[in-house]
Parts: C-alpha cells; structure tokens; sequence
C-alpha cells in the first residue's frame, strides 16, 4: 500500500459511509411518506364503511404522490446503485460533466442540511477523462463539502466541469466568503492532498474569484 | 391537544397532520425550524413533534429554542435514520420512550402522545 492510499484508507470508508447514511435516510423518508398515504387511504376506507362520501379526485391525488414517491426512490436506489459501482475500477474513462452532476444528485440532501442550494452548469460538449471513478467522487465530495462550508447557509454552489488547453478541471464557486475562511477551515488537508496526488489532479483556490479548482489529467497512470 | 410536527418532507407532516385530525388531535405543521418558530410565535402548543434533521436547524437545536419560548411544551423526536448515532443523541435529549423511528406507526404515536401529555 502506497503512503497515499494509508492516508485516504480510513477516509474513504468514511466517505462511502456517509453518503450511504445520507441515501438510506432519504429512502426512509420516501417510505414514511408512502406510509402516511397508505395509512390516509384506510381512514378514507374506514370513513366509506360509516357511510361517508369521499372525493375522487382526493384519491387520484393520493395515487399520484404516491406513484412520484416510488419514482423518487427509483431514482434514489439509481444513484446508490451507481455510486456502488464506483468502487468496481481503479481506472476508467468517465464524462467528466456527468460525475459532476452525479455528485451533485447524491450531496443534494446534505446540502440541503447545511441550507446550501447546489448548481451545476452542464459542460457544452463531453468531457471524457480516464481516471479512478470512486477517488475522482471523493475528492469532488471533499472539495464540496469545503465549498458549502465557505458559502454558508443560503447561498448557492456552482459547479461547472470544463476543459481547456491546461486538461479538464471543476470549478466550484460563488465562494464570497473565501477570502474570510477561519483558520479551523484548513483546505486542502493531508486526505485531499493524498487524493490530488493518486488522481495526478491538483487544487487551486482562487481567493478573489472566489472559486476552488480542482484540476484534472486527462488520464491517470 | 394541540400539535406542531416539524419535518422537512411537507407531503409527511401534512399527511400526518390531517390522519391525526380523523382522530380527534388538532395538528399543525411546519417544514423548517425557522417555519415552527414562526408559528409558536402567534399559536400555542401542548405538544412538538420533531424530526432529529431538519435542514439548516437540528431538531434539537429548535427543542432547546422552543423550550426557551414555550416551557410548557412537550417534545417527540423522529428520525428517518435509525441509526444508533441518532438514537443516542435523540435519547439523551428526549428519553428513548419519546422517540420514534420512521415510518410511523401512528396508533403508536399517539400512545406516545398522551403518555407524555399526562406526564
């Protein structure tokens, strides 16, 4: 084991857990909501059986929360299942602006804990790089997690994958408070920078703009 | 008995709002602490149900608020984890016999009602 991987070991398990922790709650949620609908349906049920009259439409309605609930955990056990599968490479090639819109989708609840909005601008053509899927969605994480810390509760994140002659890179911004960061705020630390050197990437804060960079080759060894 | 249901997911407490008025409890919701703080301010209630977490305010950070405001009020903490992290936390703040974990039983939730409404 390389002195990288020591440092990230533990780290990454974290990680995996965390997001794990984060999907399993809001599947709870789909449920406990799927739960009160069912449990809305037998009062209705039971009020018929007394002889009252319900509106159809009020049970149309109900059919359809329910029915957006199942697609919302579809697409939950989606994202999980994808993030899963992240681990089964070291090295693949990956759309850049779709990892980055992926990671957006699984750290939207734990935005929304911290009250921080995420936005991603989606990238004018692919952006194809060949890199170590489950690192590149740590890192993305870790500078995430930073990014939603500097902007506070209220504000938004931008995130926008992008390529240009220096190889492809993801620029976090609207990071007003950057320049103010507390010292307790130290970024990035020894796991991020373990993660830079194994995915051959490297981070850039850009205090007046107000923007992490996170640079990235376009292959990795 | 009055109730105030605090959870950031507005189809479950408005749900669990109307199932608990079929029986006879006047329920209110809110979807954020700053929403249930809101609605102390001009309503009172016997009794807060609580999501462990809720966006931007922890549900115990808003008992602790709450408890400040309204010192009469009561509080039943419920979670979407489960989890034995959330347990302990939401234990030592509330008791484990004023915690529920999602989903909800509501005959349960109820039982746990009155038992700590009649103290």
């Amino acid at each position: 084991m390389t002195r990288q991987w020591k440092v990230i070991n533990n780290a990454c398990l974290q990680f995996f857990g965390k997001m794990n922790a984060s999907i399993s709650h809001e599947v709870k949620n789909v449920l406990a909501i799927i739960n009160e609908n069912a449990g809305l349906l037998e009062d209705f049920t039971l009020m018929v059986e007394k002889g009252m009259a319900i509106d159809p439409e009020r049970l149309k309605a109900m059919a359809g929360k329910i029915r957006h609930q199942v697609q919302r955990a579809d697409r939950i056990i989606r994202n999980m299942n994808e993030f899963a599968h992240s681990v089964d490479e070291t090295r693949r090639k990956v759309d850049l602006g779709e990892v980055v819109a992926f990671m957006a989708a699984l750290s939207e609840r734990l935005a929304t804990m911290k009250g921080v909005a995420l936005e991603v601008t989606p990238p004018s053509r692919p952006i194809a790089i060949t890199t170590n899927p489950f690192l590149i969605e740590n890192i993305i994480w870790r500078c995430l997690d930073f990014a939603m810390a500097v902007a506070g509760p209220g504000k938004t994140v931008v995130l926008t994958a992008d390529s240009g002659d220096q190889g492809a890179s993801i620029i976090f911004s609207q990071l007003k408070g950057l320049s103010d960061v507390s010292p307790r705020l130290q970024f990035p630390e020894n796991v991020e920078n373990a993660l830079v050197e194994l995915l051959g990437a490297q981070i850039v804060i850009n205090e007046g703009m107000g923007e992490i960079v996170l640079g990235l080759p376009e292959a990795i060894e | 008995m009055r109730v105030l249901l605090v959870d950031d997911e507005e189809e479950l407490v408005a749900t669990l709002a109307e199932r608990l008025s079929f029986r006879g409890i006047d329920a209110d919701w809110a979807t954020s602490g700053e929403d249930a703080l809101r609605k102390v301010e001009t309503q009172t209630y016997d009794l807060a149900i609580l999501d462990v977490r809720i966006p931007k305010m922890s549900g115990l950070k808003l008992k602790k608020i709450l408890e400040r405001k309204c010192p009469a009020m009561k509080f039943i903490f419920m979670t979407g984890h489960g989890s034995e992290e959330d347990f302990k936390t939401g234990s030592a703040e509330a008791g484990a016999k004023y915690y529920l974990v999602k989903p909800i039983d509501i005959e349960e939730l109820i039982k746990k009602m009155n038992e700590i409404i009649q103290g």
